[in-house]
């Protein structure tokens, strides 16, 4: 059961969440024909983001599950919805992630050359959307944000995006959408049978959804619960991508530019993963426990179809796609068990493998900008012409692959630990995506990076200043974070072990 | 903290220094930074002897040091980093630092003019830093780590040269096949902790010991940790990786390849003997044995020198895996160690050889050497004797003691002779092989004038680690007379009496507690459990056991010598005198020599049914994945589509078909109307009242009923 927190109502998640709305507003007042000024201007205005998100880090209370920097106000109030925000452990650090990966990723996209204006406006405004999913805590204001975030995603891979851009854009628009009709139905039939202990009247307010002694009658039948949970469920299903929801996320990445795929597998995935923690699992605690064994499968199926699939692509950006739906397999294990080390690492998975995939869409992005191409199969010993790429692409693959001393490591080993306790055949057969893992991602660096080097890139150039400075940032997160990881694991822990104690059985 | 502890901190983590001034700052370095990685290497080697030196004057086996951390916690879970520190760390972590900077030393002669010569360096620090991790650690957690950055050292380090195509595949085999050992070495972890709670090994030995895991599960878990030592120290069926990884450049072969890395399995397996039950153990002891076994016969048909010293050390590693099966655990800790020295010596020999033949491996076209090279051919004979088991070198003493070990384990459990047989069979190929790459490259005529002429003796710099390596080959395993079975201060046998083992399990945590109290507390005498029979010798009694053990190595040492001289004289006649003709000897035994040749087809089978059948299954998921999964998301999307249209087209001709019937039917409607209206009143007031009597009708009808 979540409180606020006393005296924890503050306005700066509020600023986090709006100010890239108000770049976006002023970008588009710009003169369309200065790219520079629409450049800088968007930096500027997800620089502030990131600023406030090292403050959020400083300020935050890790001894308490409570929500902080709390924000509530009535909005509309016939229908009790209310401008309610904050943050508790789970969603605190994929606001951080959230502002960390949009100013790197406004460095990224410095190479868009087509209708900058646009696009940065519609970049800020997808900012806005995904922060306010992260620190919604009243129902109807998260649909809004969850809605608001889709379309500027599906303008920037429609309009920026490769050939099959509309294709992909429309995939992405209409699986998206079907599973928010899924959530708009569960979260209308809990508007009308929850109720607000303070006035007796219906509610969107999240904290109240929780308390289930607020639950009307019609909620208390088990089988009502399992549908609404499994409602609620496929929808962030869809954004994981749980197998099999996930073929649109493939050939979004495809299509979609370098900033947009760092975008999508950094931080929207997770908004699947983060659904099922803020809302399914605390609201219908009963039903989670019900649904923890067939969750753990499909993080298996994830682990290794995804993996499977990863292996068998011929194109760099569909490998790292696959391998985020392997990544995001152990984020599912984990949370299907509710012990410590499971659903910690679960959470820690999902803040790393946002900057672990980042920094593999960002090297992606790099050699496409040079090569025009992602064919795994057309380079070749890049090791010799560009060492520099090739050392910081390995460090990503290898954070990818799960190798101790870098971030990704950590989650991967709490989830198994904690998973075996329960299940341990189905761990079992995850922890082969160890070696599957392995398999596809060194296969891909000895194809293009290790033997003799292929002459049609023999000068390509090196990796340039502007591509470190976006991922260096990310890379020295995942080595710290690896050694060292209890900056992120206090943030979360307190929150996690009392959503787990929530959780009967 | 203890000295001890806080030096062995120094010892870790100055490599990793060494790897950080390399990596980042190497190239701006005097000498591109060789000699700082040296220096430095060279103060861990000196940190290492004083902690060598104070566990020498102990002389306490059981004696430990320990010390923690809190890395994270969660609730009740957590996860601590430590280091311990005792007899074997101690003599592990000379061996590491030893050859280490030996390796160091000689790579700035063999690797010069390479243009990655300081990010070399670089590796080999990074290589040594995760090395004595694994040598360090307190828990199967940080060992698993460490586990895997020695994984990444070699893989960066076998794919130095990574511009030829068989090291960019070399190393990518290396690390995935490790992989599928690890796979199983995290899942016996993942048993151990989900029974015990505890990643730490004292808290492991206590849990077993108190029988918290037992049975079945007990023998898995060990198996499946074991796994792990199949994979890292190349034991069949995973040791198919070894050979390829000499595609790294000689010096790193010797390090990591031979001295180090590959012995860290054994390492493990000895460190965490008593999880390991009876059955675990003779899973154990077999894998070691068939292992060095094959192996060993495999190296006879070799050509490549260092193709032939790989399964040599497969061989060798599999003689130390049995050692510890047997439960002979400082028997195999001791001939890691000698097999340290001399093997590494033999690497870095070959690695003088091919570096003065212009980077000829190929012994075929050697002979004659020791003309050229006295110092590296001495060297190389001094450590060939010594891997053949001839007294007094170094293996000799390791290897009978493993002998000893395997054939006092087939007298105490009957039928199981074979690890004993296997391995005295390889003790005989293991000489023959040896002699024969002796007598190949350095014996003989020159069987390639051109590159004989060429070749030249190795400076100071590759000279003085083989000095130094080849006379601790000599001397390694105790000198006679004056400090035979030193080993005996550092490492004892669980398995040799129920008492040693015992205490020796017990006083793990024991100790443990000892190092963090304050000086002066009092000692608490109830922690100590009480001395029961230990799980791992329970049948015999004591004396009879000793008495046994007595007569089987008396035995296993005569037996050995004999193999020993039989493997040499043998070689002899064949390479050296050519009185038995070995090509005559292939041709009458056509079938073995294939088998031999191809390494009993363990990479075609593999490449067959394994890597074929998963890529095979991977194109079979990708294509499932975007005919059927995909498939059916473009059906659902062309079926609404398809929908759409039809409702389009319902709309048009059905909905607005209707609208259009509507109003064509109100027109004509409208024509009839228009026809009523004919302006006469007298028909309206008609229709009117006719209208009204339908309408009352109509009313007392629903009324009535």
């Amino acid at each position: 059961m979540l409180e606020l927190a006393d005296g924890g109502s503050s306005s700066l998640l509020t600023w986090m969440t709006f100010f890239p709305l108000l770049g976006a507003v002023v970008i588009s007042l710009l003169p369309s024909r200065n790219q520079n000024l629409h450049r800088w201007t968007a930096l500027g205005f997800s620089l502030v983001p990131l600023v406030l998100a090292v403050k959020l880090f400083m300020v935050f209370d890790r001894s308490t599950s409570d929500v902080q920097l709390w924000t509530q106000v009535d909005w509309i109030r016939t229908f009790h919805i209310q401008y309610f925000v904050g943050v508790d452990g789970i969603s605190v650090t994929m606001v951080l992630l959230t502002a960390l990966l949009c100013a790197v990723c406004v460095v990224a996209s410095w190479g868009i050359q087509r209708a900058t204006k646009g696009y940065f406006a519609l970049f800020l405004l997808l900012e806005t959307g995904m922060m306010g999913v992260f620190v919604s805590l009243d129902f109807f204001l998260f649909y809004v944000f969850w809605e608001v975030m889709l379309l500027p995603m599906y303008f920037l891979i429609g309009v920026w995006g490769g050939p099959r851009k509309e294709y992909a854009a429309i995939k992405f628009f209409l699986y998206t959408l079907a599973g928010s009709v899924l959530m708009l139905l569960v979260m209308i039939a809990l508007y009308f049978n929850v109720n607000d202990p303070s006035t007796g009247g219906h509610t969107f307010n999240m904290l109240h959804m929780m308390a289930q002694a607020n639950h009307g009658e019609w909620l208390l039948d088990p089988t009502i619960r399992h549908i609404l949970f499994l409602g609620l469920f496929i929808g962030f299903a869809i954004k994981v991508p749980i197998v099999p929801f996930h073929t649109w996320l493939p050939d979004a990445h495809v299509e979609a530019p370098t900033a947009v795929s760092v975008i999508l597998a950094g931080v929207l995935l997770k908004m699947g993963t983060y659904g099922i923690l803020r809302i399914c699992y605390p609201i219908l605690p009963d039903a989670a426990a019900w649904f923890a064994y067939p969750l753990a499968i499909l993080g298996a199926v994830n682990i290794i179809y995804g993996a499977m699939c990863a292996m068998a692509q011929t194109d760099m950006k569909k490998l790292v796609a696959y391998s985020s739906v392997s990544h995001m397999g152990y984020v599912l294990l984990g949370m299907a068990v509710f012990n410590e080390a499971g659903i910690t690492g679960a959470v820690l998975q999902m803040f790393n493998h946002g900057t672990i995939t980042a920094m593999l869409f960002l090297m992606v992005g790099v050699i496409y900008d040079r090569a025009h191409h992602r064919e795994i199969n057309g380079f070749g010993g890049l090791g010799t012409s560009m060492p520099k790429y090739t050392t910081v692409f390995s460090l990503a693959l290898f954070a990818a692959l799960g190798l101790p001393g870098l971030s990704g490591f950590v989650g991967e080993a709490l989830v198994f630990v904690g998973a075996f306790e329960v299940y341990r055949v189905v761990t079992i057969v995850s922890v082969l995506g160890i070696i599957l893992g392995a398999a596809y991602v060194l296969w891909m660096l000895q194809r293009v990076f290790l033997g003799p080097l292929n002459e049609k890139y023999a000068d390509t150039p090196d990796i340039n200043r502007r591509e470190l400075i976006t991922v260096l940032p990310i890379a020295a997160l995942v080595i710290f974070l690896g050694v060292f990881p209890p900056p992120i694991i206090n943030m979360i822990k307190v929150s996690l072990l009392n959503l787990i104690a929530q959780i009967p059985g | 903290m203890d000295p001890i502890l806080s030096s062995a901190l120094a010892i870790l983590f100055l490599p990793l220094l060494s790897y950080l001034l390399l990596f980042f700052a190497g190239e701006r370095l005097p000498g591109r930074g060789a000699w700082f990685a040296v220096a430095i290497m060279g103060a861990a080697l000196v940190l290492a002897l004083g902690i060598f030196a104070r566990f020498w004057a102990l002389a306490d086996p059981s004696a430990s040091y320990e010390v923690s951390w809190n890395w994270f916690r969660i609730g009740a879970f957590h996860v601590d980093l430590g280091l311990l520190v005792d007899g074997m760390t101690s003599v592990m972590l000379v061996v590491v630092t030893l050859v280490s900077f030996l390796v160091h030393l000689f790579s700035t002669g063999y690797m010069q003019g390479d243009p990655r010569y300081s990010r070399y360096f670089g590796f080999l620090g990074w290589f040594t830093f995760s090395m004595l991790g694994i040598v360090l650690s307190n828990s199967v957690f940080f060992l698993y780590i460490f586990w895997e950055l020695v994984g990444v050292a070699s893989y960066v380090l076998i794919g130095f040269f990574f511009h030829k195509p068989s090291a960019a595949h070399a190393n990518k085999k290396a690390f995935i096949v490790n992989r599928v050992g690890d796979f199983g070495f995290f899942i016996g972890i993942l048993m151990f902790f989900t029974a015990i709670g505890s990643f730490h090994y004292s808290d492991l030995f206590a849990g077993v010991e108190a029988g918290v895991i037992s049975g079945s599960a007990l023998t898995w878990a060990g198996i499946l940790l074991f796994m792990g030592c199949v994979g890292k120290s190349a034991q069949m069926p995973l040791h198919i990786w070894l050979p390829n990884a000499m595609e790294g450049p000689t010096p790193v072969s010797a390090l990591i390849h031979a001295a180090t890395m590959v012995a860290a399995g054994v390492y493990m397996t000895a460190r965490l003997f008593p999880l390991f039950d009876p059955a675990a153990l003779q899973f154990i002891a077999y894998t070691g044995a068939i292992t060095a076994f094959l192996a060993a016969t495999i190296a006879i048909v070799q050509t490549d020198i260092k193709r032939g010293l790989a399964y040599s050390t497969i061989s060798q590693l599999g003689y130390m895996v049995t050692a510890v099966g047997v439960g002979g655990v400082a028997a195999g800790m001791f001939h890691l160690t000698t097999h340290a020295f001399f093997k590494a010596c033999l690497f870095l020999g070959s690695g003088a050889v091919i570096h003065a033949m212009h980077h000829e491996q190929d012994m075929r076209k050697m002979g004659g050497l020791r003309h050229k090279m006295p110092i590296t051919f001495t060297a190389f004979l001094m450590s060939t004797i010594a891997i053949s088991g001839v007294p007094p070198f170094a293996g000799f003493w390791s290897k009978d003691a493993i002998l000893g070990s395997a054939l006092a384990y087939g007298m105490l459990h009957p039928g199981n002779y074979l690890p004993f047989v296997l391995t005295l069979a390889a003790a005989a190929i293991t000489a023959f092989y040896m002699f024969r790459i002796v007598f190949l490259t350095f014996m003989g005529e020159p069987r390639d004038q051109h590159a004989y002429d060429h070749a030249h003796e190795v400076d100071w710099r590759m000279a003085s680690p083989l000095i130094v390596l080849g006379t601790l080959a000599v001397i390694g395993g105790g000198i006679p007379g004056i400090g035979l079975s030193w080993f005996d201060r550092f490492v004892v046998d669980p398995g040799e009496s129920d008492q040693i083992a015992t205490e020796q399990m017990i006083d793990a945590p024991h100790q443990t507690l000892e190092a963090h109290r304050a000086p002066g507390e009092a000692y608490d005498e109830d922690i100590r459990l009480p001395e029961t029979q230990s799980a791992h010798s329970a049948e015999p009694e004591n004396h009879d056991l000793e008495h046994i053990v007595h007569v089987a190595h008396r035995r296993a040492m005569f037996l050995s010598l004999f193999a020993a001289g039989l493997g040499i004289l043998l070689s002899w006649l064949t390479y050296q005198r050519r009185i038995i003709r070995s090509d005559r000897v292939l041709e009458a035994l056509p079938g073995v020599h294939r088998w031999l040749w191809n390494k009993y087809y363990f990479d075609e089978v593999y490449n067959a049914v394994i890597v074929r059948g998963v890529l095979r299954l991977n194109r079979a998921a990708a294509t499932f994945d975007k005919v059927v999964v995909d498939g059916i998301v473009n059906s659902a999307g062309y079926l609404t589509r398809g929908a759409a249209w039809l409702s389009g087209s319902a709309d048009r001709y059905v909905v607005d078909g209707m609208v259009n019937a509507t109003a064509d039917i109100l027109r004509s409607l409208g024509a009839v109307a228009q026809s009523v209206q004919t302006g006469r009143v007298q028909n309206y007031f008609l229709g009117l009242v006719s209208g009204l009597v339908v309408l009352i009708l109509v009313y007392r009808t629903m009324w009535m009923s």
